[in-house]
């Protein structure tokens, strides 16, 4: 359980950690400065638990993967979204960070509401206002990759072929 | 039978493949840069198994070289000492990487080419699949020489019609950034045609593809003809077999036609890329800084049409103009032609090649209430500096006359 942080659309990789802190790929060094234009009171106040509630086309712009690592890094538990820009997607799941594509709970979400996710469900609930929501299923060789904890991970102990088995 | 990143996907599968499918294959190069690889370094560290084939690893120090600070100085010494020690040698220094890719010939039509970069798919405009991808999947390709894809739908802008003088690919790019929106093209493959398309040359038609990330695509295609073939043969090293690929009854999930015999000159409005205007609704808007680089618009024909304004001139006196060749090949061209000592007459300072100014790291960077009018592709809130700056995209003769004038300006009446 934990609270929501809510961002508008089309929530580019450069508000959500600027350039000039790119120079490190630490994750707790990348968390002290994650969305620090855009909402600077997250780093110091984000608990484990937290989710991050975003717009449309999240994640858009650079390949970078340090703004995944930075929202990982920052302990929160996942991030809720209509829809995510394509290598953002892709780079969540590479790094082992949950993303969860829903239109309902990203419209009904407000800032600071009690929210609680089962990741293997996709069964999203908002304590704060009773309601519930259904986030689209993920296609299984993503799921592979996630379980795994990451590609990284999943390649130690498999061939790649093995995904698409 | 296909669009062409189906007939792209269906020679490298070795059997017809449609959009939705989803396929691990062999890629043909992994690119990376000063940026990217510390990341992928850690990722092949943590996999911990050997490189693949290292004729398909490329690096390029470019955006932030030389390393303009000590972190940036240590990483790039890291990725030095990896090189070492695996023998990689395909490593490079003198530009920006995707102009580098496309100049030493690892870009060829069919190809399949995956880049620590988003703008990776500007080799779409040679019509190789060119997409961008995170460090760790590059670290992957790496120790399999294999990436995933979902085979994408295609939406096709079919363009006709010839611009008026004045008018360039990069105005009709951000004219279309305006009309289909940063996520217009989101997980799609955008083929660029037409008529329009099909007269233009190269280092025009990269612009489309280039910009192909702004609107979210995967990957931004044009389909290689005879020009592609010309400048493949003329202008790069052209590695290995390669063919034309064209599409073969294509089923497109939707078609955009555009005619862009009327377009005006355009510009990108601060803060996003698809805030696209006519050039005249923003015109006389205080410029504080020009910078005409980046992988977009520093090629030799935009310097040639920056020179061509500026010639005899000087640029405003409070305005820093910034020129940032995109490549030493290009560099060395405008050099020897003359261009370069033009732009130093009127007053520009031409930095060495590279992103340069582009990422807010080093030559050219923003301070708070600045604006900048630039021949970049993006224009996020901070990009080159201070959250407090703004950035106009344009073409580089609208970025010439804001040189002249510190304010934009109608490039029109500047051009002989
Ligand atoms: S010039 Fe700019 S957009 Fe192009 S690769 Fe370099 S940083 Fe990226």
């Amino acid at each position: 359980m934990g609270k929501a942080w809510t961002f508008g659309e089309n929530m580019n990789t450069d508000e959500i950690i600027p350039g000039r802190y790119n120079i490190t790929i630490d994750p707790l060094e990348l968390a002290r400065n994650v969305f620090c234009e855009v909402k600077p009171e997250y780093a110091p106040n984000v608990k484990p638990g937290d989710v991050i509630v975003g717009g449309q086309n999240f994640g858009c712009g650079s390949s970078r993967e340090h703004a995944p690592i930075a929202i990982k890094g920052s302990q929160a538990k996942c991030i809720i979204a209509p829809s995510y820009a394509r290598i953002f997607f892709r780079n969540a799941i590479n790094i082992g960070l949950p993303i969860m594509e829903c239109p309902d709970a990203a419209a009904d979400i407000t800032e600071g509401d009690e929210i609680d996710v089962d990741l293997a469900t996709g069964q999203i609930r908002n304590l704060t206002n009773g309601h519930s929501y259904q986030a689209n299923p993920l296609p299984t060789f993503v799921i592979k990759i996630a379980e795994a904890g990451g590609i990284v991970n999943f390649l130690k102990n498999h061939d790649i072929q093995e995904l698409m088995k | 039978m296909g669009t062409l990143v189906e007939e792209i996907f269906s020679r490298r599968a070795g059997r017809e493949v449609h959009a939705g499918e989803i396929l691990l294959v062999d890629v043909d190069y992994i690119m990376s840069h000063d940026n990217t690889t510390p990341l992928a370094i850690k990722a092949f560290r943590e996999i911990g198994k050997p490189i693949y084939d290292k004729s398909k690893i490329v690096i390029h120090f470019d955006h932030a070289y030389p390393a303009p600070n000590l972190l940036a100085a240590e990483a790039q010494k890291k990725g030095i000492d990896f090189m070492k020690e695996q023998n990689i040698t395909q490593f490079y220094h003198q530009g920006v990487c995707h102009q580098v890719m496309i100049e030493e010939g690892y870009i060829t039509p069919g190809a399949i080419v995956i880049g620590a970069d988003s703008h990776s798919n500007t080799y779409g405009a040679l019509g190789a699949f060119g997409a961008g991808l995170g460090s760790t999947e590059i670290g992957v390709a790496w120790v399999t020489g294999k990436c995933w894809f979902k085979v994408p739908e295609t939406i096709r802008i079919e363009l006709s019609g010839v611009t008026q003088p004045g008018v360039f690919a990069k105005d009709v790019m951000i004219y279309i950034a305006g009309k289909m929106g940063m996520d217009g093209g989101t997980y799609r493959s955008i083929e660029f045609g037409g008529s329009y398309i099909d007269q233009l040359p190269m280092h025009e038609r990269i612009i489309f593809s280039n910009m192909s990330t702004e609107i979210g695509a995967k990957c931004g295609l044009i389909a290689a003809d005879q020009t592609t073939l010309d400048y493949l043969a003329t202008e790069t090293s052209a590695r290995g077999f390669y063919e034309q690929v064209r599409p073969v009854n294509p089923r497109y999930e939707r078609v955009v036609e555009i005619d862009v015999t009327d377009l005006a000159p355009h510009v990108s409005c601060h803060p996003d890329v698809d805030n696209a205007k006519p050039l005249s609704e923003v015109e006389g808007l205080s410029i504080d800084e020009v910078y005409i680089g980046t992988c977009t618009n520093s090629r030799y024909e935009d310097i040639e049409i920056v020179a061509g304004i500026l010639k005899g001139k000087k640029v405003n006196p409070h305005t820093r103009v910034i020129v940032t060749p995109v490549s030493a090949k290009v560099y060395k061209k405008a050099m020897q032609n003359g261009l370069i000592e033009i732009l130093m007459d009127a007053g520009c300072t031409v930095t060495g090649t590279g992103c340069g100014a582009c990422i807010g790291r080093h030559g050219g960077i923003l301070a708070p209430g600045e604006r900048a009018l630039t021949t970049m592709n993006r224009n996020f809130i901070g990009r080159m500096g201070s959250p407090l700056s703004e950035i106009y995209l344009a073409s580089p003769a609208s970025a010439a006359a804001a040189a002249l004038t510190g304010k934009i300006t109608d490039p029109r009446p500047y051009l002989a």
